[in-house]
């Protein structure tokens, strides 16, 4: 498995889809109110980093489970999220539509994290700092480092989506099966 | 023991451990997976179960609803139950075996957590006796998400008043799913004639075991057919590709209304937390 170190400078656009790669550096989590909240202010932080489809459980400070949530219902805020900060990589869960793919074009990618796997995950990641706790433990902004971080680039920079070609295959069984 | 205590390690043991049934499901599942990428998920998703057993720790951290079945006696005042669920959720909560899930709509402000509890009172046990039992499910809301309900017939499916036309509105709803609701699913349908039943009857059925046989052959077979089916779609593990797109679709029947014909779909990801007391 590939390692990566989350940077500034980092060339995502050379990631292509398919491969599993073990991530490491400074994550965001953010939401549904998040989002709402990023693209209504301006935060400096959020330039050039990477947001993290999340809502963990943490107690004292730690980790306690902290896996992807879906990021289908965050579709309609991530494009402008993604031009606003020059998002560089997005982590969730089931993949995003055609709008979010075409935003990522030349400039970021979106990775898969395993669903569910909050407990594997949490042994990742430890808790740099939170912003916005007043929107409740899961819908904060949580600032995360992560430490080989397992997922898999399932939306690149060229216009490729795991998800597009899954979709494709599915609708010609499932067209044979309706019929 | 008190009730309230037994609760609330119900609630440790249901966030923290997988039932066996499902454990083997996806230790089976794993090896038949021709996917590289999904066979690697499985073979994570397995390394997290252990983890979070051996950690006590959460296995995911979307702790869903936790939604209470209770049978009981008239011996076993319902109130006193209810209080004790309510009292131990907060506990659980508090001690992180839940994550803070309820959002007060109006309000728009995150307020814990809320139990749903459905009551049964059996009435085969005569008064006298003290009887109680209780089945948890912490239903996460990713797979709540994609669940579903259909009427029937429906045209743009093809699908009429029978069964072919209810495993056709399965198909659709998984077809549909793709990987949002964290797949390998557990899939539980219901036909009847209004939605509240349909609703209620489906996620009951993420209660059976997942090896059982339906006791009604009719509805065993479709059971079969369709799981097979559905593992064709080639969505497989997160939706990432795949053959492990379910582990099992689980059907009941209720009666219906002549004009009516609902078809309940509840979906549970492949993390299907549910434990008894």
């Amino acid at each position: 498995m590939k390692e990566l170190e989350i940077q500034q400078d980092i060339d995502i656009t050379s990631l292509k889809i398919g491969k599993v790669i073990l991530l490491s550096g400074v994550v965001f989590t953010a939401r549904d109110k998040a989002h709402q909240f990023l693209l209504k202010e301006d935060v400096c932080k959020m330039e050039n980093r990477v947001i993290y489809h999340c809502g963990p459980i943490i107690r004292r400070n730690k980790v306690i489970s902290a896996g992807p949530t879906t990021s289908a219902r965050l579709n309609m805020y991530t494009p402008q999220l993604i031009e606003k900060y020059n998002i560089q990589g997005i982590i969730g869960k089931g993949g995003m539509d055609e709008n979010v793919l075409q935003a990522l074009r030349g400039k970021a990618v979106y990775f898969s994290a395993i669903g569910g796997a909050g407990a594997l995950y949490s042994e990742t990641m430890k808790v740099n700092n939170v912003y916005k706790l007043e929107f409740g433990m899961p819908e904060a902004i949580w600032e995360f480092e992560i430490k080989a971080f397992p997922v898999v680039v399932a939306m690149d920079s060229k216009g490729n989506s795991l998800y597009k070609n899954v979709f494709k295959k599915s609708k010609r069984v499932y067209n044979k099966l309706i019929k | 023991m008190n009730l309230q205590q037994r609760i609330v390690e119900l609630y440790q043991k249901t966030a923290t451990e997988l039932p066996k049934d499902i454990i083997d499901a996806l230790v089976n599942a794993q090896p038949e997976e021709n996917n590289y990428i999904g066979c690697l998920h499985l073979e994570k998703i397995l390394e997290n179960i252990i983890l979070a057993k051996k950690e006590s720790k959460p296995i995911c951290q979307d702790t869903g609803t936790p939604i209470f079945y209770v049978k009981y006696s008239r011996k076993y005042p319902q109130d006193e139950v209810g209080k004790a669920i309510r009292a131990a959720t907060k506990i659980a909560t508090k001690r992180s075996f839940l994550r803070p899930n309820a959002v007060n709509i109006l309000k728009d402000k995150n307020i814990g957590n809320e139990p749903v509890i459905h009551f049964v009172e059996k009435y085969r046990f005569v008064e006298k006796y003290q009887y109680l039992q209780m089945d948890l499910i912490l239903k996460g809301g990713g797979s709540e998400n994609v669940s579903a309900i259909y009427q029937l017939p429906n045209q743009e499916l093809n699908a009429e008043r029978n069964l072919d036309g209810v495993k056709k509105c399965i198909l659709d709803a998984v077809f549909k799913a793709q990987g949002k609701g964290c797949p390998p699913y557990i899939i539980g349908v219901a036909m009847g004639g209004n939605i509240e039943q349909v609703a209620h009857l489906s996620k009951k059925q993420l209660l059976r075991r997942i090896n059982d046989k339906n006791s009604i052959p009719k509805l065993a077979r479709v059971e079969s057919q369709t799981l097979r089916d559905i593992n064709q779609l080639g969505i497989g593990p997160l939706g990432l590709g795949g053959d492990t797109t379910a582990l099992a679709v689980k059907i009941d029947s209720g009666w219906r209304h002549p004009a009516s014909f609902f078809v309940g779909i509840s979906f549970s990801c492949w993390c299907l937390r549910r434990q008894s007391l």
